[in-house]
């Protein structure tokens, strides 16, 4: 952080997450002219979430490209594109829509670089929103971190803040690996304070680095994309018993920074991580596998506690999604099971 | 197996010794070039095809002749690698369609693009890859072109992206490459290849859709061998008009066992995409002689005597030959030479 000048006060800027993906692209559309993004709506609508406002305006339509209702072809289109030298941004309305073109992402994408041997890089990011929204019902709230970051040769970010969302998209797209923006809808509204220095056209926020939102003592709680500020929610009433926690942002998915996950476990003892998806081979359920693997095992004083979204396809009533996606309360009851109060 | 590789490669290459009787040959005179007539394409939504005659000189004709003996050489080693379990895995082999491969390139150029889906030996060699890097690649080693992790269904290129093992995911990769031939503005095009059995993939519609839309220099090209694995055209597609599929894209029907059908064509289809017109669709209609992969012995659901037939009739390395040989552009002895050259009976290299 940059020393503040007693004389000259900067008010930090408060930034939406949407504001933030919406400059991280257009500073990269302006830096490299291979850059361009496709998808649904984000040309003349300016994106279905309005993420991409004002960027066909400002690039036409040769840079910003409105493309048919077919994910499995202009995700292909996108990935050949990649291949042939362009950087390609791929919009995925949600990532739900992903599974039509999951093929294209897999086996186009990111097996290539592999497969051919170092000889053909494909530069793509695919990006959009991730995970439950509100109200709209089991086909439209899928969480994909676990399944995309299940496969070798992708990088999976998700971000929480705005800070996270401009510099990690910007790294996403001057990474020439197949990288995969996992977003959040319910936060693209949500405003937080931009440090100067995410005021500049070269912030970036490393991929493969996870950041401690808070630090503490008693128990490290690691979560990514949203529930990380509902995990800042339970610290902070948590604080009033006397309990400190760590709470980890993880910011990527893949690969995972178990280091900073491992150095906090060693230090608190105890291990809870929180995650929207399901529980099943999900995010937690790696960090627990890699914890046993690994040096942190030997100083848990309890076994590692996984909050997860409910094992269902997303329901509609709203009594019923609110108890289907982790609330402050199951996470500060997990912390309390975990450290025995 | 070391030696083997280098012997097979050397020998591939044309570095073997030249007997005396290449005196008497060189000796001969040959005409410079000739002229050809061709199969008139069929056509959908175009008002003229390719022409129907066309000028092939002595030294183009030597070069198709190379080349399409040098692939099915190389072909048929394989085939015998696999059956030696050197080659592992999936092994789909061109034998048959030489004159797509070495047709296509003769009617592009090295900046344009092409992409292709498993069959790709072929197209690899074309594209300008080694007989040794190729081999290599096949049998796990890492002199291979993708240093071994890749195999027969991943080879790339310089403007050749492999060697595609989904069906029909190679498609809209092609217009993908097209759009970036667009995007900047070089006049180059994409060649975007798939089977009979790929044409029926939905996606391939998809990017058909989008590269009429944005006119992307795209070339769609089915290779129709009339199997898709062991189901024959009728009974995988409602219209086996495959050069009518793109519907509101123009398209032609091309003899695909005639080298200079497939080499005018392809001059054709490129100008077309070239002068922005948008894309076009080309059915190249070809045979293979070996079953889908090795695991097919290709008897199950054909029979021995079509396969004989097309040998016979349609073969297009003896389809070019003849044609050299009766318009005096080579001499049968010059063009054993040649098959001698690429050869690989195991007593041949051995004298290496």
């Amino acid at each position: 952080m940059a020393a503040v000048s007693g004389l000259v006060r900067r008010p930090l800027r408060q930034v939406t997450v949407r504001d933030a993906i919406n400059q991280g692209m257009d500073e990269e559309l302006e830096r490299d002219e291979k850059v361009f993004l496709l998808g649904e709506e984000v040309a003349q609508y300016d994106g279905a979430y309005k993420v991409s406002r004002g960027l066909w305006k400002k690039y036409g339509d040769k840079r910003i490209i409105d493309t048919p209702i077919s994910e499995m072809g202009f995700a292909g289109i996108a990935v050949g594109a990649a291949m042939a030298g362009l950087r390609p941004i791929c919009e995925f309305m949600t990532f739900n829509f992903s599974m039509q073109a999951i093929d294209q992402v897999i086996n186009s994408a990111a097996k290539t670089y592999y497969m051919s041997g170092g000889l053909q890089s494909v530069p793509i990011v695919f990006r959009g929103p991730n995970g439950a929204s509100a109200g709209v019902a089991a086909q439209h709230s899928q969480c994909f971190a676990a399944w995309y970051g299940h496969c070798p040769g992708l990088k999976v970010v998700s971000p929480w803040n705005s800070e996270d969302a401009k510099g990690l998209i910007k790294s996403a797209i001057r990474d020439n690996n197949p990288v995969v923006v996992l977003e959040n809808e319910l936060m693209y509204g949500v405003p937080f304070e931009f440090p100067p220095e995410a005021q500049s056209k070269d912030f970036l926020v490393p991929i493969g680095k996870a950041k401690i939102e808070r630090q503490g003592t008693h128990i490290t709680v690691v979560s990514h994309s949203r529930p990380v500020g509902h995990c800042l929610e339970a610290a902070a009433v948590l604080s009033k018993e006397g309990v400190e926690c760590e709470v980890i942002n993880m910011r990527t998915i893949r690969p995972m920074d178990m280091e900073t996950i491992e150095a906090s476990v060693m230090k608190t003892n105890h291990l809870v991580t929180v995650e929207g998806g399901w529980p099943q081979f999900g995010v937690g359920a790696e960090i627990c596998a890699r914890i046993m693997e690994g040096p942190a095992f030997n100083f848990l004083d309890a076994p590692a506690v996984r909050v997860t979204g409910a094992d269902v396809p997303m329901p509609y009533a709203k009594i019923l999604e609110d108890n289907s996606i982790p609330q402050v309360k199951d996470i500060i009851f997990a912390i309390k099971k975990t450290l025995n109060i | 197996m070391r030696k083997m590789l280098a012997a097979v490669s050397r020998v591939l290459s044309g570095a073997s010794q030249k007997p005396a009787s290449r005196v008497l040959v060189a000796s001969r005179n040959f005409a410079n070039d000739a002229t050809f007539e061709i199969k008139k394409c069929d056509l959908h939504r175009l008002e003229e095809g390719p022409p129907v005659t066309t000028v092939l000189t002595r030294e183009d004709g030597l070069k198709y002749y190379r080349m399409m003996q040098t692939v099915r050489r190389m072909e048929l080693k394989a085939d015998q690698l696999y059956k030696q379990k050197i080659i592992r895995g999936f092994c789909h082999l061109c034998d048959g369609q030489e004159a797509c491969c070495v047709g296509l390139e003769a009617g592009i150029n090295p900046t344009d693009h092409l992409i292709t889906a498993y069959r790709a030996h072929g197209f690899t060699f074309t594209r300008g890859l080694s007989v040794r890097e190729i081999l290599a690649e096949l049998t796990g080693r890492k002199g291979g072109c993708a240093k071994g992790k890749g195999g027969s269904m991943h080879m790339y290129a310089k403007n050749f992206y492999g060697g595609n093992g989904i069906v029909g995911a190679q498609v809209p990769l092609g217009a993908g490459i097209a759009l970036a031939c667009k995007y900047n503005g070089k006049d180059e095009v994409c060649l975007t290849l798939y089977g009979d059995g790929a044409a029926n993939q939905g996606q391939i519609f998809e990017a058909y859709n989008m590269a009429a839309l944005w006119k992307l220099p795209c070339i769609f090209i089915c290779e129709n061998n009339r199997y898709g694995m062991g189901t024959s055209v009728e009974r995988a597609a409602a219209s086996t008009d495959y050069y009518k599929r793109g519907d509101f894209i123009p398209g032609l029907r091309v003899d695909g066992m005639d080298i200079l059908c497939v080499r005018e064509a392809t001059r054709f289809a490129a100008a077309y995409c070239r002068s922005g017109k948008g894309p076009i669709l080309m059915e190249l209609q070809t045979y293979r002689y070996h079953g889908h992969s090795m695991s097919d012995p290709g008897v199950s659901y054909r029979t021995r005597e079509e396969i004989q037939e097309v040998r016979s009739k349609s073969d297009p390395i003896m389809l070019l030959k003849d044609r050299m040989v009766n318009s005096n552009l080579a001499s049968v002895e010059e063009l054993k030479e040649i098959d001698v050259e690429r050869s690989l009976e195991p007593g041949r290299w051995r004298m290496q």
